[in-house]
């Protein structure tokens, strides 16, 4: 190296610089790698990524009031909360007001208030339907005299709440908690705490639906995967079979066969175990959708403890027996130890899915098996807080993310499998 | 360990066990395949029950009959619910191949940086409960204007199906043996002519059965659809939905039945691929 006096061509230069070749062939092999996963990566982070973060920020930034009432809330910037507010904040909540009703925001004002503080609808739609008439002024007295609740300090403080661009009322309304009158948090009343008892719930009937999932498919998995290959395979069909189906047609069919007028009940009548008029109410009920989600769930376990237990020689049993352990011994020494991963994914996999069940508990859960979702899709379409909705949803977000983080980390996403 | 057979030296212990473990698991397939064994034959009920009629269970040829095929069959609604479903999984389903064959290429690399938080990310959508991305989907809609749209629907739902295809191409691509494609480019094929003659046959059971899993995942897809469909993209399940919330027609058993038909019909082309799949890899 150094003699060379010729020209540089690009050649000479890369054999005299061996790594930096390497390098450059490395880095051009990661772009390819990079190139081939960008597509997907991009329509995903549009497609499914965006419309989370929207939803995240979406539970914290509700700038409605904020936007339509500035002047009631410029008023309200010093106000103790305690006493009635003066003057000041009665103008600005009337032409705060008129000027909602002008640009057709008055009902969404009065939606978002009363989501707050019941009945606030109304009084937000008296005072906006008759600003005119108030003339000048004074208001204050004119419009207590128009409806009450406004000579209410509580009204003025959702209000005054509510005038947070960026707010922490929805994961408190969602932690079924709320602010008093010194601004404190403070418990719900014990009669309007309903999503932190639902959260519980929820978790519950996932567990339950995991374990029985773990119960019922690692004898049948066992059995499975020590027959014959022949007649296996033909079993092992009955498995798929259910993982195939629509979610929705099998819904049905347990509709069909435990509802009070079907299929379980008729042989339980024709039996004689219930009479024609004591027949069981097995569905629209918690019962009824555990049953159903077990139903739908236990493919996966199958499966995924399946092709653990397939890959078990069976000469582990037969060394710990003949090393003097007890058959029932080297089953619970030896093989359940050894299927450990198995155990493992398939309960989180089905704790995960279970979690976010929303169609099931819809058609059969009656009041008794809702689940969180349930109430986030009743947020979302019919009482339109979409706030709180999202503040549920983040919440439920954060457990699955946690759940699926160990699920990668002590499973392994090579793991995961579709049957 | 044999299964069905107990050896000669079994206690009576032993063999009520047997008995019990074999009882045990019968029963847990029937558990599995009783539903659906049940609407099956409930769905060529004469009459407008959902239990066995009298006639039924002494097979009276008169107590059943195509009564409620020929009534889904003759009905606009679930004709034009089958044409959007149709439409809708075949379109998606392209894409998500598409896009998920192309990711899976990249993940099989090994100089790809990042990869497990790559692989996390694109397989998350099947984790994340429906309920939550149908919900932040609506959100992006409704400032899009998307929300009742066919192309919205489609588009969702090809983001769903892709992490199927990113799944069983990434499983077929690690078992492909890297040596085949390097043969091709010793022997002079650029690398677009070694994917297409060596590397896109080995992997095309992979590639189709992901196809096979989005384009059923799109088909029974509900939740997104009535989160940001409207009238115009009433699909098949979408109509079940309403037809079990409202009055349940035995009609509904009669599609159910036929979604059991076309499920197991995919599942036997999942079944064939992963065996031309794995016939493939035994052959190199």
């Amino acid at each position: 190296m150094g003699t060379d006096s010729g020209k540089e061509t690009p050649a000479r230069r890369s054999r005299r610089r061996p790594k930096r070749r390497l390098a450059t062939a490395k880095l051009r092999r990661r772009m390819t790698a990079l190139l081939l996963v960008a597509p997907l990566l991009l329509f995903l982070g549009v497609m499914f990524l965006y419309p989370i973060a929207l939803l995240l920020w979406r539970s914290v930034h509700d700038p409605l009031i904020a936007d339509t009432m500035p002047r009631t809330i410029e008023a309200l910037r010093d106000w103790d909360g305690r006493s009635l507010p003066g003057e000041s904040a009665f103008a600005a909540l009337v032409a705060d007001l008129a000027a909602a009703r002008a640009d057709k925001m008055a009902t969404k004002i009065g939606s978002r208030l009363n989501i707050e503080v019941a009945g606030l609808r109304r009084s937000v739609d008296r005072v906006a339907r008759q600003a005119e008439t108030l003339g000048h002024g004074p208001y204050r007295n004119a419009v207590v005299a128009l409806d009450e609740r406004w000579g209410e300090p509580e009204s003025w403080r959702a209000v005054q709440r509510l005038g947070w661009r960026v707010t922490p009322l929805n994961y408190l309304a969602a932690a079924d908690l709320q602010l008093d009158a010194e601004g404190r948090i403070v418990p719900k009343p014990a009669d309007r705490r309903i999503y932190l008892a639902l959260f519980g719930r929820t978790l519950w009937m996932s567990a339950l639906v995991t374990a029985a999932c773990l119960a019922i498919a690692y004898p049948l998995a066992y059995f499975l995967a020590n027959l014959p290959e022949r007649l296996s395979n033909i079993l092992r069909i009955v498995v798929l079979v259910p993982l195939w189906t629509s979610l929705l047609v099998r819904t049905a069919a347990w509709i069909v066969l435990l509802q009070t007028q079907g299929v379980l009940n008729d042989l339980l009548v024709w039996s004689g175990v219930t009479s024609d008029a004591g027949r069981i109410k097995l569905i629209f009920n918690a019962f009824g959708t555990v049953v159903a989600m077990i139903h739908i769930l236990l493919p996966f376990m199958v499966l995924t403890l399946y092709s653990v237990m397939k890959a078990i020689p069976d000469n582990y049993m037969r060394a710990a027996q003949s090393l003097g352990a007890g058959r029932i011994v080297a089953f619970w020494r030896v093989y359940v130890p050894s299927t450990r991963p198995g155990i493992n994914a398939g309960c989180l996999l089905v704790f995960i899915l279970a979690t976010g069940y929303y169609i099931t508990p819809a058609l059969v859960g009656g009041d008794s098996g809702q689940m969180i979702s349930n109430m986030i899709a009743y947020h979302m379409r019919e009482t339109l807080n979409w706030g709180l909705a999202a503040a549920l949803a983040t919440m439920l977000l954060a457990a699955i993310v946690i759940l699926f983080q160990v699920y990668s980390r002590f499973v392994g996403l090579d793991r995961f499998r579709l049957g | 360990m044999e299964m069905l057979r107990l050896p000669a030296h079994a206690t009576p212990f032993d063999r009520l066990w047997h008995v019990l473990f074999l009882g045990l698991c019968g029963g847990f397939l029937l558990f599995l395949i009783a539903p659906i064994l049940v609407i099956v034959p409930l769905s060529f009920n004469a009459h407008a029950y959902f239990s066995f009629s009298e006639g039924m269970l002494t097979l009276d040829p008169a107590a059943y009959s195509f009564r409620w095929y020929r009534a889904v069959a003759g009905s606009d609604i679930w004709r034009d619910a089958i044409l959007n479903s149709v439409a809708i999984a075949a379109v998606s389903t392209a894409i998500a191949t598409l896009l998920g064959t192309l990711a899976a290429l990249g993940l099989a690399r090994a100089d790809l940086p990042g990869r497990n938080t790559i692989m996390a990310l694109l397989i998350s959508p099947l984790i994340v409960p429906l309920i939550i991305t149908g919900a932040g989907i609506y959100f992006v809609y409704a400032k899009l204007g998307l929300v009742g749209s066919f192309a919205g629907v489609v588009l969702a739902h090809a983001a769903l199906g892709a992490p199927f295809v990113v799944i069983t191409v990434t499983a077929t691509l690690a078992g492909f043996d890297r040596s085949l494609s390097r043969a091709g480019a010793s022997l002079g094929g650029n690398p677009v002519t070694v994917f297409r003659r060596i590397t896109a046959p080995l992997i095309l059971p992979g590639i189709a059965s992901g196809a096979v899993f989005a384009f059923g995942n799109s088909f029974d897809e509900i939740i997104v659809v009535l989160f940001i469909g409207s009238v115009h993209q009433q699909t098949v399940p979408r109509q079940m939905w309403s037809g079990l919330r409202e009055e349940l027609s035995p009609a509904i058993l009669a599609v159910a039945t036929i979604l059991v038909a076309m499920s197991v019909l995919l599942l036997i082309a999942v079944e064939l691929l992963k065996r031309r799949s794995a016939r493939l890899r035994g052959a190199t």
